[in-house]
């Protein structure tokens, strides 16, 4: 598998209250196309849709219409090419300290995926790819037997993100995968899903607001608004020069010190 | 002009298994009406020192030195630690007030907002009447820019930032002479950020009060400080207004903060996509941190 695409994507929910019902649009409309070794980054407010996107590519919502393409071919909910698609598309959450049982040693997160993915594989495989893991997001090998509570934010976000890459996906799906970290682990966190990124040839789904990162680690930005993509292009682009008033907003709503510093200083 | 908090060599320690120090001989003066930010990361006791001031420590957390002083507008000194039972308790809110973290989750969900905004008139001025309460309620949510018929509604009825404004109504619900934000605006996004931002600072520009600031996020501090303190392990390791502690910071570990946010608009800063990885250990906590933040998590 190599290119995903979204096309024309549309997400309704059916809203409540009391007896009427009314319809929400979540998701308006939208495509776009996710290739090995490239990074969109998707942006927007709380409740423009972001995390609804995500949850449709890890086929954990339903489209309302629309479909989502693998090499051109439709994505399939059953069988054995579900079974390879959700072995491609892998996901790392936002809070550390929530997706990570506690119950569980960092070994048995990593073991769990290997083993489903691969059936066939001893118990001594397993082990040997549970510390190549731990190796490659740069973890020393005694972590196997650690329990979640004994690590940092950072960490623990490192063990998120090898789990995701466990099953050796093709594309991987981060929603805010930095924002519950403290702020000087995020900057190591990113370039380590960037060199990882360059390592496997990965496809990155990067779902931040947080517009500074998403313009230094993604090649494209897509904005949000309400559903709907209002300004997509390449980042620099789309951060340095916005066209629709919603990114402007939100650029300028970003904390710039700069700016108010020009203001002190002169 | 006269500071309206003065702190002395301020310690706390956490009396656990191993005795932490949460932090150490802290000194700092608030200014009257100025905004002073408190930065650093998780675990480096800046929490503490919030809740030392609102006196607000529960043990096993202890203030083993130092002392806070409270200097009213109406030209009288209080030594914080030298009040108690009811002094205290009349103090508190009164003179000093206080936004926690995660504010969001802080009001109760089975009372509605006109109720808990209420508590506050009836604990502290238990001369108003029921109406009086109720107009003065009223005009405190209009002041954060809630409407004023949102009084009757329950929190879950509200946005995150729509509960983040009420928390900052309650606080300012007796016009305090300081007031102490503890990460107001994490989990809030940019655009709420900014508003609530713009509000505090209106507001701060109306009533005169004092604010002490607490974030990690050092890029929001430099736009809305007129004074930075970064701490570090318990101790504050540089102290200088805004605009110098940007351009000239002195500290390595206050330029290692800095270099740690990629601007928007410049450089890239300490972001490499395509570079070596650096130590990625390099700047998380060392195991003394870890401990007050695991401690500092438990006492809340």
């Amino acid at each position: 598998m190599s290119v995903l695409e979204m096309r024309e994507m549309v997400k309704e929910y059916r809203l409540r209250e009391g007896l009427r019902t009314t319809r929400l649009r979540a998701v308006d409309n939208v495509s776009f196309e996710l290739t090995p070794g490239r990074t969109i980054a998707l942006v927007g407010q709380s409740g423009s849709g972001k995390s609804t996107i995500a949850k449709l590519l890890m086929q954990l919502e339903r489209p309302t219409s629309g479909s989502i393409l693998v090499d051109g071919e439709p994505m399939q909910y059953r069988g054995a090419r579900a079974a390879a698609y959700r072995k491609a598309v892998q996901m790392v959450f936002q809070d550390p300290f929530g997706s990570l049982n506690p119950y569980h040693t960092i070994g048995h997160h990593l073991a769990r995926p290997v083993t489903l993915h691969h059936p066939d594989f001893t118990r001594e495989q397993v082990d040997e790819r549970v510390l190549e893991l731990l190796r490659r997001v740069r973890l020393d090998e005694d972590y196997v037997g650690r329990k979640p509570h004994e690590l940092s934010g950072g960490q623990r976000q490192r063990v998120a993100i090898a789990r995701a890459l466990a099953p050796e996906p093709a594309i991987l799906v981060a929603d805010e995968p930095v924002s519950m970290l403290d702020v000087s682990i995020r900057l190591g966190v990113l370039n380590l899903l960037a060199a990882l990124q360059r390592e496997e040839n990965l496809g990155v789904l990067y779902i931040t607001h947080d517009l500074a990162t998403a313009r230094h680690f993604s090649d494209e930005i897509m904005v949000l608004y309400h559903g709907a993509v209002v300004e997509h292009g390449s980042a620099d682009d789309v951060i340095l020069n916005p066209q629709h008033e919603y990114t402007q907003l939100l650029a300028e709503a970003s904390p710039a010190p700069e700016r108010r510093l020009a203001e002190l200083g002169h | 002009m006269s500071p309206v908090l003065s702190i002395e060599n301020l310690s706390i320690d956490y009396l656990a298994e191993t005795t932490v120090h949460a932090v150490r001989e802290v000194s700092l003066t608030l200014e009257r009406g100025e905004i002073l930010g408190l930065a650093g990361e998780s675990g480096c006791g800046k929490s503490t020192l919030a809740y030392a001031i609102t006196r607000l420590l529960k043990p096993p957390a202890q203030i083993t030195s130092g002392r806070v002083v409270f200097s009213s507008r109406e030209g009288y000194d209080v030594d914080l630690s030298r009040l108690a039972g009811d002094d205290l308790r009349a103090f508190r809110w009164d003179k000093i007030a206080m936004v926690f973290q995660g504010a969001m989750n802080s009001l109760n969900p089975v009372l509605r907002i006109s109720e808990q905004l209420e508590d506050v008139f009836i604990t502290h001025r238990p001369e108003l009447t029921k109406a009086e309460r109720r107009i003065r309620s009223g005009e405190l949510l209009e002041r954060v820019g809630v409407d004023r018929n949102r009084l009757r509604a329950y929190p879950h009825e509200l946005s995150g930032g729509m509960r983040q404004r009420v928390m900052i109504a309650m606080a300012l619900a007796l016009e305090p002479q300081v007031l102490i934000m503890d990460e107001p605006t994490t989990a809030l996004d940019v655009v709420v950020q900014r508003e609530i931002l713009l509000e505090i600072t209106r507001l701060r520009a109306e009533l005169g009060f004092a604010v002490i600031f607490i974030t990690h996020d050092l890029p929001l501090l430099l736009e809305i400080s007129d004074r930075i303190a970064v701490m570090r392990a318990g101790l504050i390791v540089e102290l200088d207004d805004a605009l110098t502690l940007y351009t000239k910071p002195k500290h390595p570990y206050t330029r290692r903060l800095l270099s740690s946010f990629p601007s928007l608009t410049g450089e890239r800063g300490g972001f490499v996509r395509s570079g070596d990885l650096g130590d990625l250990d390099g700047t998380e906590l060392d195991e003394t941190e870890q401990t007050v933040e695991a401690v500092e998590m438990e006492s809340r």
